[in-house]
Formats: structure tokens, sequence, C-alpha cells
């Protein structure tokens, strides 16, 4: 009975210290009832009967589509009872979960078994008719249960936030959307190719020898040719790299601004954005857009909604072409002539320097930085399939700046001689995290690893809402046939598709914790990595 | 707008006259479809709506009659007329109708037939911003047996492409070379490495930039595309003063306007492409394209059909090859064939034609309106439109043309039968070409 009686009180504990944590008043009374009501009612008792209030709650604030969502999450979340606390609300509920098994093991004996197995019967019940009745609503509600099996922690927060198609090509679901839209839209469908790693299956992979173009008709009708032009560039990797895919898509919609002429009986603004909506789709089928596109797109989009309807169609479109000139001016050029103003504050004569791959801004540091008179040299590490260190290092030797040329397998042979790394970024995220060419983390990680400071230059207009804290969850994958080499006339994995066994993987980018950037370079000037989401914040306020 | 096309079908035929002195080459029919109908099919699959048709009186006539073709071409097609004794090169007749040409512009020729996915082409046009863009194919020499007049000895085409095929770096025709090949230090240093093959057919199927056809406005002296702007445009492409800067004086001239514009946007472009870490070579220090402005592609066919009739020879592997292209019935439903004949499945037989008994068809091509009586034996033969055949005949290899009769009981292996012609009864002729006396004078 003291056994029983302790373990009642640690199982008290463990309600407390999950109300507690959960900060519900709801479940306070909840408790004071179970208290009052004493030893009949079991663990899972006590969790369904908080979850049920919780549900009727949120139920009356939303549609249907939650409740049905939650009733068949309490259905699922009852009969593991242990093991669904751990995974709904691992943080929260981790340490309760560890005392809650301990105490429901000894629990049961304490109840009638009669009213556990009745209990459980109609647990049972009321799971099949959830299950049928979701079998029967399959159909028109695909988005509910794949959301749902996504999402589960979601339930707490009202609002699921969609997850972008692109990070979901395994489930048929999205994909089925996605052709839909597409096909509403006139722009035809890119398949993937070849064998994904099933660690990467969610994301596309394309061939470059099967180019979107296949499949729209030669003089481009429903496209504007600047846009197919500019979608057949990216594809085939003539325009690369952050900066120059954005400047060349507002050079593309600079074209299509100037070709465009209002329809009768529309408006300018709306007209015209849902012109572009088709555009960018097709870029999103060539290549997946970057996180500078994404904010050049929303600026351009915003601009465009705010043009005033009286305006005029020639006016109209004058405002806007200056608008997108200045935008790159301010964003690219003069964000580049300002990053380098303090980045050639921290180049001292004597320096050593580390890039990485090809980066436009680092490059123009460094030149600028040539050119102030700065003594230093640079040891620059490439990386296959892409080798675009040897462009890097073409630019530097033009300008007359030392160079050395490594591969990353030799970073941490170099690096003993290195006083500073330079990286540029693709992307910064909301939560600190550098998003850039892969392998950047690994010189990242071996940099810190002999206290080298690491310097990400990133102009402002990159930083994006996004939060990711691993390398799986969204990247781009590149055509795998990249990887295959011909040395003195064999390729010997010239039919790497037969070998059931062998996937090739070519990752396009991944991401680096802030613990191994020391400083992160912007036109507002040099901050630290955490300070990303204030930035965002305040670019919001200002819009 | 982003193509137009243009089709020219104003040729003669130059090096077939036997076939083409009383059909002009547009309207020889290919597996019972005049000629001209296979570059319009490559077009409208393509997804073309609308082409440019430059030919001459006699065919733009025959076009709006001919039914077939009004039936099975949905595009537009815009006829410009020019004279036939005109003598007009190709490059002429673009500059004749330059007012018609708004935007960059593809150039087909009549005779081609081909199932090449014109993306390819294009794409190289469309990604690398290149001046021109031309198709090559493979050349398939032919072993059969076929008529020919005189020993016709192909002048060879020598084309120069970079190490990844797809630049044009070297093209001239052995007959333009005195002694040997001549190839440009500066050629040699910027693409170091230049594979030249002699064996490839030139599709004649150009995509050019609107500038070029203001260049050729300017230079009255080029008259034909293949002969002279394409060799010109390629060497041009790595000579100091390239032709873009004569472009630019012009477009200075005629859109004082738009200069602005223009200048902001080719700065972007500008900006874009030194942000870009992209080259198209490596090994030396120039950047993309080693700076040039114009550029030459071409897209070498490897594999699939590319023919284009311009001698009696492909004339006859086009009629073999060109029906398999296409997915149609071979036996016209108009055909009335006697069901005690033979008639082989790589025959093809046209409309309203009349096949008697005891007849022997095997990989034929029977043009419309053709009676083949009894007995008659046809092998890897040609048959035009309304030929008579009379009994007992035996054809082998051989090209009849239009209106012809041929007597019973003859004999004709490997010969060319002129339009009209009639061969008597009983007659045996082997490798021959029978056509009116009027065409002995040709030359």
């Amino acid at each position: 009975m003291a056994d029983s009686e302790g373990n009642e009180r640690s199982k008290q504990t463990a309600i407390i210290n999950h109300a507690a944590d959960e900060g519900d008043e709801k479940s306070l009374a909840e408790i004071q009832k179970a208290k009052n009501e004493g030893k009949e009612l079991t663990k899972e008792e006590k969790l369904r009967l908080r979850k049920e209030k919780k549900q009727q709650k949120k139920g009356k604030k939303d549609d249907k589509g939650p409740t049905e969502k939650a009733p068949v999450k309490e259905k699922t979340a009852n009969p593991p009872a242990s093991s669904q606390p751990v995974t709904q609300n691992a943080a929260q509920k981790a340490p309760s979960a560890v005392s809650v098994p301990v105490s429901e093991s000894t629990a049961p004996t304490d109840k009638s078994a009669k009213s556990k197995a009745e209990l459980k019967a109609e647990r049972r019940a009321r799971q099949e008719a959830e299950r049928a009745s979701k079998q029967a609503k399959k159909e028109p509600g695909s988005q509910a249960p794949s959301s749902k099996s996504k999402a589960p922690p979601s339930e707490l927060q009202p609002a699921v936030k969609r997850l972008p198609e692109h990070i979901q090509v395994d489930d048929p679901a999205v994909v089925r959307k996605l052709a839909k839209k597409l096909e509403r839209q006139q722009i035809p469908l890119r398949s993937d190719y070849g064998y994904k790693v099933s660690l990467f299956s969610h994301l596309h992979q394309y061939s470059r020898k099967a180019p979107l173009t296949q499949q729209i008709s030669i003089p481009a009708t429903v496209i504007h040719p600047s846009i197919v032009r500019l979608g057949l560039q990216y594809s085939q990797g003539i325009v690369a790299g952050s900066n120059a895919r954005s400047v060349a898509l507002l050079h593309a919609f600079k074209q299509v601004i100037q070709d465009y002429s209002t329809p009768p009986n529309e408006e300018l603004a709306r007209d015209l954005v849902n012109k572009l909506k088709p555009y960018i789709s097709f870029l999103n089928q060539c290549r997946p857009l970057s996180a500078s596109m994404g904010n050049a797109i929303k600026y351009i989009k915003k601009e465009i909604s705010n043009i005033p309807s009286q305006c005029k169609e020639e006016e109209a479109k004058k405002k806007l072409l200056s608008c997108v000139d200045s935008y790159v001016n301010e964003k690219i050029t003069l964000a580049a002539k300002g990053i380098s103003k303090y980045a050639i504050d921290k180049i001292s004569d004597g320096d050593v320097i580390l890039v990485y791959g090809c980066s436009s801004l680092v490059n123009h540091i460094l030149c600028e930085a040539f050119e102030k008179q700065r003594k230093f040299r640079v040891i620059v590490v490439d990386s296959r399939p892409r080798l675009e260190g040897r462009e890097a290092l073409r630019r530097l030797v033009n300008r007359g700046i030392r160079c050395t040329y490594v591969l990353i397998s030799a970073v941490s042979y170099v690096l003993p001689e290195v006083s500073k790394v330079f990286l540029g970024a693709h992307a910064l995220l909301a939560n600190g995290y550098v998003m850039s060419r892969v392998g950047t983390s690994q010189i990242a990680l071996v940099a810190k690893a002999y206290n080298v400071p690491v310097l990400v230059c990133c102009e402002t207009y990159k930083f994006c809402e996004r939060v990711q804290t691993d390398s799986f969850v969204s990247n781009e994958l590149d055509d795998p046939d990249d990887l295959i080499v011909t040395r003195k006339g064999k390729t010997h994995l010239a039919d790497w598709q037969s070998e059931t066994s062998l996937g090739l993987l070519n990752l396009v980018y991944d991401v680096t914790p802030p613990d191994f950037v020391d400083l992160v370079i912007t036109e507002l000037g040099m901050i630290p990595c955490t300070s990303v989401p204030v930035v965002l914040r305040v670019k919001n306020v200002d819009q | 707008m982003e193509l137009q096309a243009v089709l020219m079908a104003a040729g003669g035929g130059s090096r077939m006259m036997d076939l083409t002195y009383n059909t002009p080459k547009p309207l020889l029919p290919v597996g019972n479809r005049p000629l001209i109908w296979y570059p319009l099919n490559l077009l409208e699959r393509a997804g073309f709506e609308e082409v440019i048709v430059i030919t001459t009186k006699e065919v733009q006539k025959a076009l709006s009659t001919d039914q077939r073709l009004k039936l099975d071409v949905k595009m537009k097609l815009n006829v410009e007329c020019i004279q036939e004794d005109a003598d007009m090169g190709t490059a002429d007749a673009l500059r004749h109708i330059q007012q018609k040409l708004k935007t960059d512009i593809l150039v087909v020729s009549c005779d081609l037939i081909t199932d090449v996915a014109l993306h390819e082409v294009v794409d190289l046009f469309r990604a690398h911003n290149a001046t021109l863009s031309m198709l090559m194919s493979k050349c398939t020499s032919s072993r059969r047996r076929v008529p020919v007049k005189k020993a016709e000895r192909e002048q060879r085409d020598f084309v120069g492409v970079d190490s990844a095929g797809k630049r044009l770096l070297f093209m001239a025709n052995e007959a333009d070379l005195d002694e040997g090949l001549i190839i440009k230090k500066s050629v040699m240093r910027k693409h170091p490495r230049m594979h030249i093959r002699t064996g490839l057919l030139d599709a004649h199927l150009y995509c050019l930039k609107r500038s070029v056809v203001d260049f050729l406005v300017e230079n009255k002296s080029i008259s034909s595309l293949r002969g002279e702007l394409v060799p010109f445009l390629v060497r041009k492409q790595f000579s100091k003063t390239s032709i873009s800067r004569r472009e630019e004086d012009h477009s200075d001239q005629s859109q004082k306007r738009k200069d602005a514009t223009a200048a902001l946007d080719e700065a972007l472009l500008q900006l874009a492409s030194e942000r870009s870490c992209w080259n198209d070579h490596s090994g030396d220090m120039s950047e993309a394209y080693h700076g040039g402005r114009l550029r030459c592609y071409a897209h070498i066919m490897q594999e699939g059909t590319c023919y284009r009739v311009n001698t009696l020879t492909s004339y006859v592997e086009a009629n073999r090859v060109a029906p398999k292209l296409f997915e149609e019935a071979a036996v016209h439903p108009s055909a009335v064939i006697s069901e005690r004949s033979q008639v082989g499945g790589d025959s093809i037989i046209g409309a309203s034609c009349h096949i008697a008994d005891k007849t022997s068809i095997k990989r034929s091509t029977i043009g419309a309106s053709t009676i083949v009586k009894e007995k008659v034996k046809i092998t890897n033969s040609i048959i035009m439109n309304s030929v008579t055949i009379e009994e007992g005949c035996n054809i082998q290899g051989s090209v009849i043309c239009n209106n012809a009769v041929i007597g019973r009981g003859a004999d004709i292996k490997y010969c060319l039968v002129g339009s009209g012609q009639r061969i008597e009864a009983e007659a045996e002729r082997t490798n021959d070409v029978i056509v009116g006396s009027d065409q002995l004078m040709e030359i």
C-alpha cells in the first residue's frame, strides 16, 4: 500500500509537473477533480479527459477540421499512452513522460479490471469509427491527413504552416496538387530523374539533358521569351550564384514589364501580378527559386500592387522599371560597396584569407581590398563536381592577387596558416543558420577547430524567414550525372542506374550553425549571427 | 513573339533537273506528299502558328489549290512570291521580306525531311544568346543503286567544332580552299581543342538574330545564307572588330529613344554575367565566351533521320524513309486494289489508284491516280501521280515521273523516266534517263 501511495504521489506530481508545463488552468481543475475522485481514473483516462476538454475549447473556435483531427489524434494518443506523450511534446513532456511510464506500470494494479477493460473497449470502438469515417473522407480530405501526419505537434498551434511543395515530393497528394496547378497555368511539369537516395527522396531531382523547353512550343507564347531564356540559363547553370540569379531575374522582369500591355477592363496592378505567377512557376520548375529571388519577387509584387489604379500605363511601367533599377542598385551594388568597406577594415596586412567556392561578394571584397593596397594572400578551396573555385581563382589571379588552390579534402592541412576565413552565403535563415554551398559548413567546422575566425558576408536582401537546423529538410538535388567523370576514356559510372544498390547524390546547399560563424558582415554593419531575426523584424517594420 | 519561321521554297533543285523540270521542287512527291509538307509539319509540331513561305508564283498557285496541304497544315501560311528568273539567293530573299521580319528568325529549307527535336537547336540559340544556331547531322550514305546521270562528286564541307561539340569554330567548303585548311591562331589560342568533321550534312535550318537581317540589308553583296553568310559569321566570331559593333551603330541610328532603357538593360545583363560563376571553358584566364559578343552554335544530330532532298540519290532515299516518319495508312482508302495482287507492307499507294490483278508491288511508292494493269512487277521504285503502267511490265529501282506511260511488257531497270514520257511496249531499259528532247540541252 505504501508502495501504491508513493506511486500515487509520484503520479500526481507528474500530473502537476505536466500541468505546470502546460500552464493550462483547465487541467489544474481537472487535476483537482482527479484528486477528488481518487484512484478510479488511470493515467490514460486523465490524459484523455484533459485533451477532450482542450479540444472542446478549440472546437468552438475553429471549424470542424481541426476537431476532426483532434479526436483521431486523441485516439491514437491514448493506447500507446506511454510513448505518445514523448513524441507529441517532446520538449515539454519529457520530464513528466519519464515519470509517467514508471507510475503507469504500477497504477493499473490499483484499478478494477472491469472498468479498465470497459474503457479500453470503448476507446477501441471509437477508434474504429473514426478510422471508418476517415476512409470515407479520404478523397476530398487528402490535405488533412497529410498535413496532420507531417505536423503532429501543431495540435497546440491553431495555424498550421503549410510546407512548401518542393520538399514534399514523395507525397503523391501534394504532387497531384502541383500538377493541377501547373496545368491551370499551362506550364509543363518537369519529371524527376534517376534514383534518389532515400534520405532525400522528398526533394526534386532533375536531369540537365531533359530541359523544360522540350515540352513547350518553340515560339514561346504562354511564357515570355526572356523568361524562357532565363529558365534555360538557370537549368543549364549558365547563370549561377545567388546575386547573379536575382539580377538576371530582375532583368527578365523588366523585359516582361516593358512588353506588357494591360488588357481592356483590367487593372495593371492586379493583372500584371497574375501574369507573373505562371512565369514564376516556370522558373521554379527549371530550378528551385533561391531565397534572394524569393525576396526580389516579393518586392516586385508589392510594388506592382501598390500602383494606384488611376495611374496611366506608360507612367506605371516607367515607375516599375525605375523601382527594379533602384532595387538592384540599393540591395546589390551599393550593398556590395558597403560590405566591402566594413570587410576591408577586417583585413590587415600579412593576412592569409581562405575562401570557398566562387562567391561574387567575397571576390568583390578581395578585389577592392587589393586595390586599397592591403597586402594579403588567398587560399581558394574548391570541391567537386562544380569546381567553382577555379572561376574564383581566375578572377583573383587576373587582378594580381597571390592565390593558392586546394581541394576541400586538404582544408585541414592548410588551416594552420590561415588567419581568416571569408565565406559567402546563399541565404541567412531566421535562426541564425547560414545556408550556403555544400562544403561551407565543413570549412566552418574545421576553422572553428583551429580557432580561425569565420566571417560570412551577406547582403540583407538574402535574409529569409525560414528556419532550418539541418541540411536534409530543405535542399536542392542537382543532376546526379554531374558526378560521373571520364578519365582516360573510361567512364566507370556510365550505367549507374542499373546498379540497384548505388545511388548518386549531388547536393547543392548545406546549413552552418551560428556557433561556427563569428561575424556576419552586412551593409547594415557587422552583426553576430543571432541578430538576423532582429534585422528581419526591422525590415518588416520598415515595410 | 520569340521566333518567326521562314520557309525557303524558291529553290530550283538545280541538282536534280530531271525531276524538277516539270514539277517545282517544293511539290515533288515524297511518300505521296509534296516535299514542302515535311518542313511545314516539322514547324507545326514544334508549335509554330505562322510561317512565312518564300516561293515562286507557280508553287503558290499549287499550294492554294492543293486540298491535301490545306487539310493537313493548320498553320497560317504567309506566302511571299519572288520572280523565278530573278535568281535570288536565300539571303536576297531575306532582304526582300525584311519588312515582315520583326523578331529573330528560324530559316528552314523546303527540302528538309527530319524528325529532330527543334528545341535542341533553339535552346542553344536562347541559352547562349547566340547570333546563329544551326542544325547538322551525321550523314548516312546510301548504298543502293539509283539512276544517276553523271557522277556526282560532292564537295566536302569542313566543319570545326569545339570539344563540347556545340560551338562552331570553323566552316569552309572544299571548293573555297586552295591548298589546305587555314586555321587562324586567334581561334587556336581560344579553343585549343577543335574537332574537324567532314561527314556532316548541313540541314539548312538556321536560327538567326534580327540584327543579322539588318546586317544583310546593309551588305547587299551577300546573296546566299549557307554559302556566304554562315562562313562569314563563323569567321567574325574571332575577329577584333566584330559584327556586334556594327550592329550597335545600326541600333543607335534607328532607335534613339530606346537607347537609355536598352543601355540600362545591357548593364543589368552585364552585371548578371559578371556575378555568375560560370564559364564555358576552363584553363585560361579569359571570361565566359572569351568576351566575344558574336557566337555561333551548331547542334549535331547523332541519331534520327535528317535528309535534304536536293539530289536524285537523296530523293530516292527520302522516299524510302519518309513514310516511316509519320504514321499513316500505307494504302490510301480510296485506292482500288484488286484482291489477287500483292502489295508489300512497306509500299505506299496513293489516292484513287487502280491496281489490277496479279501485280506485285514491293517497297515502292505509287502516286495518286495511277493505273497499274495486270501482271506488273514493281520493286524499289517511285511512281508519281497519274502514271499508267500497262500489263506485264517489270519495273525495278526506277523513278517514273508524273503522267508517264509505260507500254506493255516493258522492262525498266534503274531508270529515270521523265514527266509525260512514253515508253514503248517491250522496251528494255537499264540505267537510263529518259527525258524529253527539250530537256537535253540543259546543263
